[in-house]
């Protein structure tokens, strides 16, 4: 190769300046290894644009030491950068969040159900404490009722079963320093609609029947003892069936039962 | 030798090698930059920019490719042109005429405060023809290939080679008469 016209061509120059192709590039990287003119041709043509490009300078007032500062603290950056592309404790918190949301609906959801179960209970408890107290006013009445039926002042009187009814009785508690009677009307049935019991205080020679009161609100009444006034001297009493709201004297076909007072 | 051994330890991400080449061509680097932004501080900002990119972009240089102030000179000028245009949207249109790098000279006859060698390079470029300002410009500075210096200068394309040639040849004369 005739290096002297290789060299005088300009192509040197062209390689200095970057514009050659990859080809020739690597054909020149090659000759300056074969060819130490060339190698020093090169290295001339490039100390004079270095020379010129210093001349145009404004000279360079940064350190080697603050460019390693910038480079170093841009490293940093990009690699908070880097971690701020969804790193694997976001999806978790993400996660996290999630989760709780879904853990404070269900008990918010537990708690409107036991808030209502509550309200359930408190009824059932309001309930249970009116069964309590009404047990309890119906167990005081049982109370008082047996404590009068104990009176050392009390006559009972059997009533028993007359022609209409044989199976019927009944039983007449008679105080008669307070003038009252309680009359035991369970072994009666039931009167039929528009009839009601009426409660007869007899003389019995002559037969005289004074009306002591009738037996309201028959099947409604739990215990069936009615309290009755009797201010009278009586020999006997009587149950008959009258219709709604009493009559004068008494039917006496429609006597259910009767009882002798008996001479005490 | 001793430059190839430092740019293989440049590309081995040596930072005392790269402060080696940083203290070689900082000041050229600056220098092409400043030819093409023509303003200081931006030339100097620019600068620091381009060294980052190098020791970003250490392993991609490859000896066999050209030489490495070549490489770098590519870098340097490609990051000031960018530049330029970026601003040329902004700015007057002033900033973007092709005045060739004598245009320093003129400038800094006007801004005393200016930090570059201007007796240096008025000297250094003093008997070179405008034509030769114009495709060292071209070629150097502004990374023209053959083909575009050559429509840009309105030459044939076999006359950038040779014209270079001896434009580059009176500039080494001018450094070593100095």
């Amino acid at each position: 190769m005739d290096v002297e016209k290789y060299i005088t061509s300009g192509i040197l120059e062209l390689y200095i300046a970057g514009t050659l192709s990859d080809k020739e590039n690597l054909e020149i990287a090659n000759y300056t290894k074969e060819y130490p003119e060339i190698q020093k041709e090169i290295e001339a043509i490039e100390a004079s644009i270095l020379e010129l490009s210093r001349k145009a300078s404004p000279g360079y007032n940064y350190s080697f030491k603050s460019l390693m500062d910038r480079i170093n603290s841009e490293v940093k950056v990009i690699s908070i950068n880097e971690k701020r592309g969804y790193p694997l404790s976001s999806y978790i918190g993400l996660a996290a969040s999630v989760l709780l949301a879904i853990g404070i609906f269900w008990m918010y959801q537990q708690n409107q159900d036991l808030k209502s179960e509550i309200q359930v209970v408190e009824k059932e408890n309001i309930d249970l404490e009116q069964q309590i107290a009404d047990t309890d006013s119906s167990l005081e009445q049982t109370q008082d009722l047996l404590n009068t039926l104990r009176d050392k002042n009390i006559n009972v009187i059997t009533l028993g079963g007359q022609d209409i009814s044989p199976t019927s009785y009944a039983k007449a508690y008679w105080n008669k320093e307070d003038e009252k009677v309680f009359i035991d009307a369970k072994g009666l049935p039931e009167p039929p609609d528009g009839f009601v019991y009426q409660v007869w205080s007899l003389k019995l020679s002559p037969l005289t029947p004074t009306s002591m009161g009738l037996l309201e609100d028959f099947s409604t009444d739990e215990n069936k003892v009615f309290a009755l006034n009797n201010p009278n001297e009586s020999e006997a009493f009587g149950i008959t069936l009258e219709p709604a709201g009493g009559s004068e004297s008494p039917t006496l076909e429609q006597l259910y039962t009767l009882g002798v007072v008996s001479a005490s | 030798m001793q430059l190839d051994l430092l740019v293989d330890q440049f590309k081995k991400k040596d930072p005392s090698a790269f402060e080696k080449l940083y203290g070689m061509y900082s000041d050229n680097i600056c220098g092409v930059i400043n030819t093409i932004v023509k303003n200081d501080a931006l030339s100097q900002e620019i600068c620091q920019d381009v060294f980052i990119k190098i020791w970003n972009n250490c392993e991609s240089y490859n000896s066999s490719k050209g030489r490495f102030f070549t490489w770098i000179l590519n870098i340097a000028r490609n990051a000031a042109i960018d530049e330029i245009r970026s601003r040329s949207y902004k700015n007057d249109k002033k900033n973007l005429s092709a005045d060739y790098f004598v245009g320093i000279l003129q400038n800094r006859q006007e801004e005393e405060s200016s930090t570059v060698d201007t007796k240096g390079l008025r000297d250094l470029v003093k008997n070179l023809k405008e034509k030769c300002v114009q495709i060292i410009e071209l070629l150097y500075f502004r990374g023209y290939t053959q083909k575009d210096a050559a429509e840009e200068l309105e030459i044939p394309i076999g006359t950038v080679k040779t014209r270079n040639r001896s434009c580059i040849s009176q500039l080494r004369e001018n450094m070593e008469v100095k």
